[in-house]
């Protein structure tokens, strides 16, 4: 019994470490982009989560998750071409403050908005309820996120990797002033990655938001998460951040099983033994513009 | 620290008359703006620092809390203040229990309050109790409920306005009693871990004990978690009949969200809910039956007539950390008037006598002389069923006070020997 107990947790961890990904992969593309680290993705997240709820309240639950993201993505495009831009070749001190700033002023123009007291948000009662599988108990309406994530991540990869967009990217990143020198602005797509990053960002608090108190903070709640999921995976690395989702979720659940309390200290400990043994990650790549 | 130069002071020279004028002209100095401010203070305004959580999981009810002290503060420099004096109560965001001591310390030493008040997190209010004891001033401790703060931890200078979380179970226990929800039943808890938890689980351990409830489990719980199916899955392993929860803040919102996201079979209950914490479950989400201290349905004219100025000025109904901020400080201003002073030790005399206050419940509430809280009556409510809420407020159904009618307040109170409080 208590083998399936284990079991259980181990599961439950890897459809959780889904929904980690979907913020922290967003973070990691626009750094391995732009070499920015984004401190105000959980703003995204956060506007994406309240952005759902008005438009649920108008719309219904389907399309609240549709248009959050794209109208939160089109946001992105403001801050691409406003503040990002001018950080990609600066020194990366810069963009951490102001991107920090801007989470600031970002949940603070939540606060104004909105009021600091949560708004309350629903599920369709057709999406509530667990599965039964064998022992196993899941949530329907976590599968149904999981689905979605597997979905996005499948659709990312085929873009970066078997598209001529995919192709300009990864050159981009590894040749900026060779793809200059063959006629390819990368501008354009600079901005069409930010607006990815932050549209998963807001897709995901667009589907946290009827499960978890939608309140001014929330983003800088699950930023830390994130942040600690892309540097256990490595800075940059694809395959490095959902390896490091999963492997947070289950380490997460399995710490919870035998010791409740210490459920979120888990994380950190696994992110200091990974940096120990690791210092650039699971799977991350040497990084020039850090480690100069 | 500055070392000490040989050369900067020289120590048996006679006094220069250059030195002497520029004391004589310090000494005017001082006189010229010092004695003015020392009689000007006669009609200044009475200052009082208010610390509450802003930010963080109890940050949504310190919100409510501001706009209740405030809204007091107004009332009573509209009717012409506290013996003259317009009251000026200065609201900060505490943070943590740190932050809290620190800024308490600040408010006294330097901002020149006369009073703290506020606070929601026992933790934080724990510290800053320890400061106003060692300064000797008056802390009143508006929102927290830990039994500890109250006994263990009680002191002089302190006093608690809401009610302790033995109090809490026992609305709540009244009510389960009464739906033969108690004897032979078995029980999952999960607990915040902190004080205010450990304290709540206490408290409801003591009551299964009394009624021959068996606790089959507990799960104690971060203050930062969100996610909390790990949690729902190890609930689900220990088989009980009822879910109970002893949660805070933000937790409540996110497990009873969760809870209904899996559709767990097992009734809940809980013995600790704040309103906004379930105006912000969302519909559908919240179920069971909980303790209040007060609710803005509770018949009485004075509350009503409360609940309509702060709708009229907020535009939407009052919390439970409104009214108690706001009482709280009508009370405080009812004592300064009474003995004229708002010196701590007359103050705390006052208080200590047993007057009674007017706090727009039923009966007239006290403070207990021997441990310093407010004994006043409590409420268990349930929650409508969805589609019977007229607004987005009214989502709760309140049940008549505890204790009944025909009994003393205090017999849903910590008695002297449950309560180690030795001021």
């Amino acid at each position: 019994m208590q083998l399936i107990f284990i079991l259980e947790q181990v599961v439950n961890g890897l459809v959780l470490g889904g929904y980690y990904l979907l913020i922290a992969l967003g973070l990691s593309l626009i750094f391995s982009v732009g070499g920015v680290v984004n401190l105000s993705h959980g703003a995204f997240y956060a506007l994406g989560a309240y952005v759902s709820v008005e438009i649920s309240r108008v719309l219904g639950f389907v399309p609240a998750i549709v248009l959050s993201p794209v109208a939160v993505g089109l946001i992105g495009v403001l801050f691409d071409r406003f503040i990002l831009r001018r950080f990609y070749t600066a020194d990366p001190i810069l963009s951490l403050l102001v991107t920090f700033g801007l989470a600031m002023v970002a949940e603070q123009l939540i606060r104004i908005i909105w009021g600091a007291a949560p708004i309350p948000a629903s599920l369709p009662a057709a999406l509530k309820g667990a599965v039964i599988v064998g022992d196993f108990l899941f949530s329907q309406y976590r599968l149904l996120l999981l689905a979605v994530v597997a979905a996005v991540l499948a659709g990312i990869w085929y873009l970066l990797q078997r598209t001529a967009f995919g192709c300009v990217v990864r050159a981009g990143i590894q040749q900026p002033d060779m793809v200059a020198a063959l006629g390819i602005r990368l501008q354009p797509y600079m901005t069409a990655v930010v607006v990815l990053g932050v549209g998963m960002a807001a897709l995901g608090g667009a589907l946290v938001a009827p499960i978890t108190t939608v309140h001014p903070a929330m983003g800088a709640e699950i930023m830390t998460v994130a942040f600690v999921v892309v540097v256990i995976g490595g800075l940059g690395s694809f395959w490095g951040v959902v390896l490091a989702a999963l492997l947070v979720g289950v380490v997460r659940g399995l710490t919870i099983h035998f010791v409740s309390s210490a459920g979120e200290a888990s994380m950190y400990v696994l992110m200091f033994l990974v940096l120990l043994l690791r210092p650039r990650g699971l799977l991350g790549e040497r990084i020039e513009k850090l480690e100069k | 620290m500055s070392k000490i130069r040989p050369d900067s002071a020289p120590q048996n020279r006679p006094l220069s008359r250059r030195s002497a004028l520029k004391i004589g002209a310090g000494a005017a100095a001082v006189s010229a703006i010092g004695f003015p401010a020392v009689l000007r203070a006669q009609s200044e305004a009475i200052r009082i620092g208010h610390l509450t959580p802003m930010t963080g999981f109890l940050g949504t009810l310190g919100e409510w809390a501001v706009m209740g002290i405030q809204m007091a503060a107004e009332e009573i420099n509209a009717a012409g203040g506290v013996m003259g004096r317009p009251l000026e109560v200065k609201s900060e965001d505490s943070i943590n229990p740190d932050t809290a001591s620190t800024k308490a310390q600040r408010m006294l030493e330097r901002d020149g309050m006369e009073v703290l008040m506020g606070e929601i997190s026992s933790a934080s209010a724990l510290a800053i109790s320890q400061v106003a004891l060692r300064n000797k001033r008056l802390f009143m401790a508006l929102g927290p409920r830990s039994d500890t703060l109250r006994g263990k931890s009680c002191n002089r200078y302190m006093f608690c306005t809401d009610i302790p979380n033995t109090v809490m179970v026992n609305a709540v226990g009244t009510a389960l009693l009464r739906d033969n929800m108690v004897t032979g039943k078995k029980f999952a808890t999960l607990t915040a871990d902190y004080v205010f938890g450990h304290d709540l689980l206490r408290a409801a351990k003591t009551f299964f004990d009394a009624h021959g409830a068996q606790h089959v489990s507990d799960e104690l719980i971060a203050t930062d978690v969100t996610d909390f199916s790990p949690y729902l899955l190890k609930v689900r392993q220990a088989q009980p009949d009822i879910v109970c929860l002893n949660l805070a803040g933000n937790q409540v919102t996110n497990f009873v969200k969760q809870y209904a996201e899996f559709g767990l079979p097992w009734p809940t209950v809980g013995f600790n809910l704040n309103t906004a914490d379930a105006w912000a479950a969302g519909e559908g989400n919240l179920s069971g039956t909980w303790p209040t201290v007060w609710h803005h349905s509770l018949d009485t004219p004075a509350s009503k007539a409360f609940v309509a100025d702060f709708q009229d000025k907020h535009g939407k109904v009052p919390e439970n950390h409104a009214w108690i901020e706001y009482i709280a400080l009508k009370l405080l201003a009812q004592a300064m008037e009474e003995t004229k002073s708002t010196d701590t030790e007359k103050l705390v005399d006052f208080f200590e006598k047993g007057a009674k206050f007017d706090i727009l419940k039923g009966r007239e509430a006290y403070f207990r002389a021997w441990d310093h809280q407010l004994i006043q009556e409590a409420y268990p409510f349930t929650v409508k069923a969805p589609g019977e809420a007229k607004s987005q407020w009214d989502i709760l159904d309140l049940g008549p006070a505890v204790p009944a009618a025909d009994q003393p307040l205090e017999v849903i109170y910590p008695s002297r020997e449950q309560n180690p409080c030795s001021l």
